[in-house]
Formats: structure tokens, C-alpha cells, sequence
């Protein structure tokens, strides 16, 4: 009896070592002169399309920043881990790449509202910033309650406001407004959900009719939706898809029931070229707005394809995806998670050095990219110019609306603020403050 | 052996024992990684229970049932809305009879396998996934009327001590799992057990023996359901830390249908064994994709890789294994240990 317990012993601890094997970080050696930057890459799925090009610009920026030297000499280095913009994933994802060769994280960024969700609550814990770049929690735009969550580039409520400006400058002013109908077309998620509040809100105040409608994920199945779209006959159709298969059948169902497509305002997440092509023709007219404009002239998207591309080492197999819309806003992320490390640096004496969660935060919330700071980085009118300070998360909250050709996205309009920023921020400190009494969150006092 | 008439052997005894030491005491005081308890040992132990309630539904009374992650969203919300809205109940007691709620869900779905079986009651089954998810989105109040529609879940709280680390929380579903898993042994191997395996196997016969065919399927279908959403709210509660319907979705379903077949249908450890296949080994993927063709091969050609081998490998076990890994694990265990025991 006791051979055959010594023997279970003896197999379950064989089990145990080999299994425990791999819970020992591998792969790069660590040293104090390298910063490691997680990538909870979506590049599977229905969300391929948004996840390599974004996580992909992260990587190839990085890959620049390492040509060039680093940060201030500090290399940064990446491990990836496979989400499927899928929430139980991501969680599994941010434990796994929270730590390597004993150095933690500094940010986190999950390119998804749902994944925001699932890990939110883990970040001051852990004293690791979540970077939602014009995505996610929105009322995390509030510092004094989140000071570990940002929504830099704006977040949904913003879009969301900067859209109906747009929409009442078309119709003729916000008295046309009043009895006009809108559809919210949205999947059905926290992401679809998440620029409701807002949405409610101005449109009541304007006197318009809001219909909500929900399409479950993955969203390949639209009739139903579409025809009820048919019988209600909106005036304006706003669409808060995710996966270019979704976004494009939206398109090819409003031409079969014929509703004009320069009366569709895409979400940020659903306005980039891989959702247009495959709708064809029927994509042509269709507004979106951007928080980071497609192209590659700008001098910083020119460098990085001439050097990290010219040497062979860029991330995307198909190098002419650079330039496009979800590149370009992965690039906007990068950029400002190297601007917060060089901030955190030169604030905590630690310039040539690895910084700490503590210390990137208080560079990122001193992240100031004036119009200067931006062309000298490459990226003038790429993005619009922002700062960020200790009570609002949000950064610049404007959007650049552009208009889909058939071949190319168009910008019709400048960086467009919402028409009352403060009534949006007013939203946001209520929902926020709601959230922090029902946890018990005492909100930080800003000096 | 004892010579009075026992139901378990000492080998059992023994086996019972290792593996309580190893879960209440070498694992905690081995396993020092967050990572190991909140992304490995707790979804396994979660989707282990849940896997268990679809072996007693599919595997032992032989209902093709689909609709496992509903059950769970069920749970999960009641134990949210009863910790929210009773105040003074105790984790346990919401955990219990969030576990009743869901059971009586699954009777009312459970009744159609009275009048269709096979392949059709899956489809009706499949109902209750819709249904529930449907109703948890529809109406706010499940919700608490959050905006998002993501609640965050409370922390556990036991005889006022919270429980929020993850060890703390390992543990806590370890006493529920090994509870449950008893539980589930002894009505798998009493006149329980045998009742549902007399339905699956032949139900007219069975039911010309005198098993009440309504008394044994819908005890199954409420059995099932109540493991299921016991470990719905724990999966909740304990990894996710939010509830979200849409986490509940059917792809869950499929994947705990999955773990049951692959693990080996009718067998209590197939159920840890096929939960621990299915969910671990994408993440063993990942990781190995990552460490060790990193770099060499385009990101995106591995992640597809992935999906591309762990598909190749369920088939591949299907065709050499169909009994699943449970019956693997015996054949193993005959080779390395009843050769000495002669």
C-alpha cells in the first residue's frame, strides 16, 4: 500500500515539476536598462483586422524606439499573448503577461471595451495603468475616482456628442433636430452600450426620438435589425459595430433596404478600410469619425516604414496596411505610452532607468503633446493636440470626421470638440461619482 | 480488503487523501504565482464543476443538452442580485440558493426532454441559452441598472473575514468543488446514478422497471443546472470579478459540451480532465508560440496556428480515444501501477 502511495506521490510531483516549468519566465534576460510593455494582441477572430494593425503599429513603433535607442537608452521589450477580443481571455492574458523576469507591467491596453471591463478593477491593485485609447470605461475619464484608468485619445461619449454636432450642422442647425429620429445600431456589449448615457441625454434635450437596437455578436446576421430600421425610418443611423464582418454586412443591408449611406455615422471601431472593402460599393457616403486620421505621409509613419520595414522587421505581413486607419491608431497609443516613459523618467531622476507602475502613471496624467511636441514627434494632425491632467483622464476629447469614397477615407471636417464639453464631463463625474460610492471609493483630492 | 460490504476501496481512501493534501496544503504553500491560482487553478476548478452538472445531464442520462453556460449566467446573477439585495445572507447561502434558482430553471427547460430526445431536445435546450442570456439583457434590474450592462461582483465576505486574494479564493472553490464532487460520486455510483444510467442506456426498459422517467430526467436536468450555476457564480465571483451576459455566451456552452465529451462522457475525473484539456491547452499553445517560435514566425500565423493544432488534436483524440481522456488516464494507470500490485 504505501509503494503504491510513494508511487502517486512520486508521478503527481513529476506532474507538478513539468508543469511549474513553465510558470519560470524565459525568453529575454532581464536588466534594469529595459522596460517591458505587454501586448494582449486580438490577431484571431472575427477582430483580426482591428487587432493586428493595432497591436501591430505598438510593435513596429517599438521596434523604431529601439532602433533609434531606446528611451533615453532603456530598450523596451514585449511578450504577446492571444485575447480573441475575448473577455475571459484577456483576463488570462493580463495575469499572464502582468510579470517578466521580475519586472511588472507599467500599462495595460486590451483594444476592447469588454477586456477594459473584465480588468478594470485590478489596476490600482496591481499599480498598473490602463490605457484605453478611445475606447472602454468612460467615466474612468475621471482621475479624482480612476487615477490608474485613462481614455486618451477621447472616449465614446465625446464621439458620441461629436457626432450629433455633426449630424444637426447637416441638418441645419440643433431646432432641426427636434422630431428627427435616430437608430443607435449597436452590438450587443458593454462596447455598444457604452455611449448610450450620453446619447440618451442630448437627445432628449434636442427633442429627437431615439430607437435602440441590438444586434448579438458577431453580428453577421442583420436582416432582422435592418428591416425594422426599414419600418421605423430613421433620419440618422448610428452604428457601433466591432469586426469588419459585422461592419461591412451593416453597409451591404442598408443598400438592400435602401437606406442612404451618408445617413450612417460609424463608430471609431468600425470606420477603418479592412471594414469598407469587403461592403463594396455599398460602403461609398458613409460617415466615420477618428480619434487618429489614416495616411502615410505624416514623417513619423515615413520613418518607421523606411527603417523598421526597410530592415525586414515590421510586424504586419502586408506592409501596405501601414498608414491604414487601425495602424495609425495603434501608432497613437504607442507613441503616448513612450512619451508617459519619458515623462516618468525625467520626473523620478530615473532617466536612462526602468521606471515603476507608480512612476509611469504620473507620467502619463503629465502627458502634454502640444501641437510642437507632436511635429517634432511626426504626428501633427494625426492626432489632435491634448493634455492630461490629474482630474480628467480624457485627453482631447475631438474627432475628425471622414467620409468613406469607395477607395479612401476623406476628412470633411477638423478636430470637432463636442458642443458642450462640460455638460459631457458633467456625465462623467456623475457616473463616476456613482461608481465611487457604490464601492466606497473615496475620490483623490487634486491639488 | 474489508470483508463488510463497502463502497469504496482503500485505494480510493488513499487516492482522496493525496489529493486533498495537494489541494489544501502542497498547492498553497508551493504555488507562490498569481497567475497559477487566478488564471489556472480557479477557471479549471469552475469549469471542472460546471463540466460535472453537463456529465450528469449528458453523460450519465444520456440528454443531449446544450445550454451549460446559461445556467451558469443564472447563478451568477443570482448570487450577485441576493448578496446585493438580502442583506446578512452569507456567501454560501447565496451561493446555494443561486445553485436552487438555476436548478429551477433548468426543470421548467428540462420538461421538454419528456417528449423529444436526441438531437431535437439539444435544439430546445438550446433555448434556455438564448432565453436566459435574453432576460439578463433585457431587463435592467438583474443589472442593477448599470449602463455598461458590467457590474463588478462583490468581494466574498465569510464570517466577515473577505476573502480576495487569490489563494483565499482558490480555496474557497476548492471546499465547494471537493463538496460538490462528492456529491456528485456518490449519486453517480447510488440507486441515483444508476436511474439515470438505466434512461440513458434504454429508457423504455427502464421505465418497465419501474424508474420513473419524469422523477429521474427532470431530477437530472435540476441536478445538472444546480451544479451549473453554482459554478457560473464562483466563475464570476472569483475570475471574471464582473458579470457580464455576454461572457455567459454559447461558445461557453460548447466548450464545456466539449470538455464533458473529451474528457470522457459519464465519468466524474473526465470532467476535470477535459476541462483542464480545453482550457489549458490553448494558453500552453500561446505560450509556447510565443516563447519559443517568437520572433521566427509572423505573430498573426502563430495565433492562427494555435486554433489550427488544437482543432488537429480534439480530432485526432476523438478518432483514438472516443472514450475519452478519463479512459486514457485508466489505461495509463493499469500500465504504471497494477503491475506491481500482484
Amino acid at each position: 500500500m504505501f509503494n503504491n502511495l510513494k508511487r502517486k506521490l512520486f508521478i503527481i510531483a513529476t506532474i507538478i515539476g513539468s508543469l511549474s516549468m513553465f510558470s519560470i519566465p524565459q525568453n529575454v534576460s532581464a536588466g534594469a536598462h529595459e522596460q517591458y510593455f505587454p501586448i494582449a494582441s486580438s490577431r484571431v477572430g472575427p477582430y483580426s483586422a482591428m487587432g493586428t494593425g493595432y497591436y501591430g503599429a505598438q510593435i513596429d513603433y517599438m521596434n523604431y524606439v529601439n532602433m533609434n535607442g531606446g528611451v533615453n537608452g532603456v530598450m523596451l521589450t514585449w511578450q504577446e499573448c492571444e485575447t480573441e477580443y475575448n473577455a475571459v481571455k484577456t483576463v488570462e492574458c493580463y495575469q499572464r503577461l502582468l510579470e517578466k523576469d521580475g519586472q511588472r507591467i507599467v500599462v495595460f491596453d486590451t483594444l476592447g471595451t469588454p477586456g477594459a471591463y473584465a480588468v478594470i478593477n485590478r489596476m490600482a491593485e496591481d499599480n498598473v495603468v490602463l490605457a484605453q485609447y478611445g475606447y472602454g470605461r468612460t467615466d474612468g475619464a475621471d482621475g479624482t475616482v480612476w487615477p490608474w484608468v485613462f481614455n486618451a485619445a477621447s472616449h465614446y461619449w465625446s464621439q458620441i456628442a461629436v457626432k450629433l454636432k455633426f449630424m444637426a450642422e447637416i441638418e441645419g442647425g440643433i431646432p432641426n433636430m427636434e422630431g428627427k429620429k435616430i437608430v443607435h445600431l449597436h452590438i450587443d456589449s458593454a462596447y455598444g452600450r457604452e455611449p448610450l448615457p450620453a446619447m440618451r441625454a442630448i437627445t432628449e434635450e434636442w427633442g429627437m426620438e431615439l430607437v435602440e437596437i441590438s444586434i448579438p455578436p458577431p453580428g453577421l446576421e442583420q436582416q432582422s435589425q435592418w428591416l425594422q430600421i426599414r419600418k421605423e425610418k430613421p433620419d440618422w443611423v448610428t452604428f457601433w459595430g466591432a469586426g469588419s464582418g459585422m461592419n461591412s454586412t451593416a453597409m451591404t443591408n442598408a443598400a438592400r433596404v435602401g437606406f442612404p449611406r451618408d445617413r450612417m455615422m460609424y463608430v471609431t471601431f468600425g470606420a477603418a478600410e479592412e471594414d469598407m472593402y469587403p461592403a463594396g460599393d455599398s460602403a461609398v457616403g458613409t460617415y466615420a469619425v477618428a480619434n487618429a486620421l489614416p495616411g502615410d505621409d505624416f514623417p513619423l509613419v515615413a520613418a518607421i516604414k523606411e527603417q523598421v520595414y526597410g530592415a525586414g522587421k515590421g510586424n504586419l505581413a502586408d506592409e501596405s496596411r501601414v498608414g491604414s486607419v487601425y495602424w495609425n491608431r495603434g501608432l497613437g497609443a504607442a507613441v503616448m505610452w513612450i512619451e508617459a516613459l519619458k515623462n516618468a523618467q525625467e520626473m523620478h531622476g530615473k532617466v536612462g532607468k526602468a521606471v515603476t507602475g507608480a512612476e509611469f502613471r504620473d507620467g502619463y496624467e503629465a502627458l502634454n503633446m502640444t501641437t510642437e511636441r507632436l511635429a517634432e514627434i511626426g504626428i501633427e494632425n494625426m492626432v489632435a493636440p491634448f493634455s492630461i491632467s490629474c482630474e480628467n483622464h480624457e485627453g482631447a476629447g475631438k474627432f475628425a470626421v471622414m467620409q468613406w469614397d469607395g477607395e479612401k477615407f476623406n476628412q470633411i471636417t477638423g478636430w470637432e470638440a463636442p458642443l458642450d464639453p462640460g455638460y459631457i464631463r458633467s456625465l462623467v463625474e456623475t457616473s463616476a461619482a456613482k461608481f465611487a460610492e457604490e464601492n466606497n471609493i473615496t475620490p483623490k483630492v487634486c491639488s | 480488503m474489508a470483508t463488510t460490504i463497502s463502497t469504496y476501496s482503500r485505494n480510493d481512501y488513499i487516492n482522496f487523501s493525496v489529493l486533498m493534501v495537494l489541494g489544501f496544503l502542497i498547492i498553497p504553500m508551493t504555488v507562490n504565482s498569481d497567475y497559477w491560482f487566478t488564471s489556472i487553478l480557479i477557471p479549471w476548478l469552475c469549469l471542472a464543476l460546471a463540466t460535472i452538472g453537463q456529465q450528469v445531464i449528458m453523460g450519465y442520462t444520456g440528454q443531449l443538452a446544450l445550454g451549460a453556460a446559461g445556467f451558469m449566467a443564472a447563478g451568477a446573477f443570482a448570487c450577485f442580485n441576493l448578496i446585493l439585495r438580502v442583506d446578512g445572507l452569507p456567501f454560501f447561502g447565496a451561493l446555494i440558493i443561486s445553485g436552487l434558482i438555476a436548478a429551477a430553471i433548468g426543470i421548467v427547460f428540462g420538461l421538454p426532454s419528456l417528449r423529444i430526445r436526441g438531437i431535437y431536445l439539444m435544439v430546445a435546450t438550446l433555448a434556455s441559452q438564448f432565453f436566459i442570456i435574453w432576460v439578463i439583457d433585457k431587463f435592467g434590474w438583474f443589472k442593477n441598472y448599470d449602463s455598461s450592462g458590467i457590474i463588478t461582483a462583490q468581494d466574498i465576505v465569510i464570517f466577515g473575514r473577505p476573502y480576495t486574494s487569490p489563494v483565499d479564493m482558490y480555496l474557497v472553490i476548492l471546499v465547494v468543488v471537493t463538496v460538490m464532487t462528492i456529491l456528485a460520486i456518490n449519486m453517480a455510483r447510488g440507486s441515483t446514478g444508476r436511474n439515470w444510467m438505466a434512461v440513458r442506456d434504454m429508457d423504455v426498459a427502464a421505465e418497465s422497471m419501474g424508474v420513473s422517467l419524469l422523477k429521474t430526467k427532470i431530477q437530472a436536468f435540476a441536478i445538472s443546472s444546480f451544479f451549473c450555476g453554482v459554478a457560473g457564480a464562483l466563475f464570476a465571483f472569483t475570475y471574471l470579478k464582473s458579470l457580464e451576459p455576454v461572457a455567459f455566451d454559447i461558445k461557453l456552452s460548447f466548450k464545456i459540451l466539449f470538455m464533458c465529451i473529451l474528457g470522457g462522457l459519464g465519468t466524474i475525473n473526465g470532467a476535470f480532465i477535459g476541462a483542464g484539456f480545453i482550457l489549458l491547452f490553448p494558453v500552453l499553445l500561446n505560450y509556447l508560440g510565443n516563447n519559443v517560435f517568437h520572433g521566427a514566425i509572423d505573430a498573426t500565423i502563430i495565433s492562427a496556428l494555435e486554433q489550427v493544432v488544437f482543432g488537429v488534436l480534439m480530432i485526432v483524440f476523438m478518432i483514438y480515444e472516443p472514450l475519452g481522456m478519463a479512459r486514457l488516464w485508466e489505461n495509463l494507470k493499469q500500465r504504471f501501477f497494477k503491475k506491481k500490485d500482484k
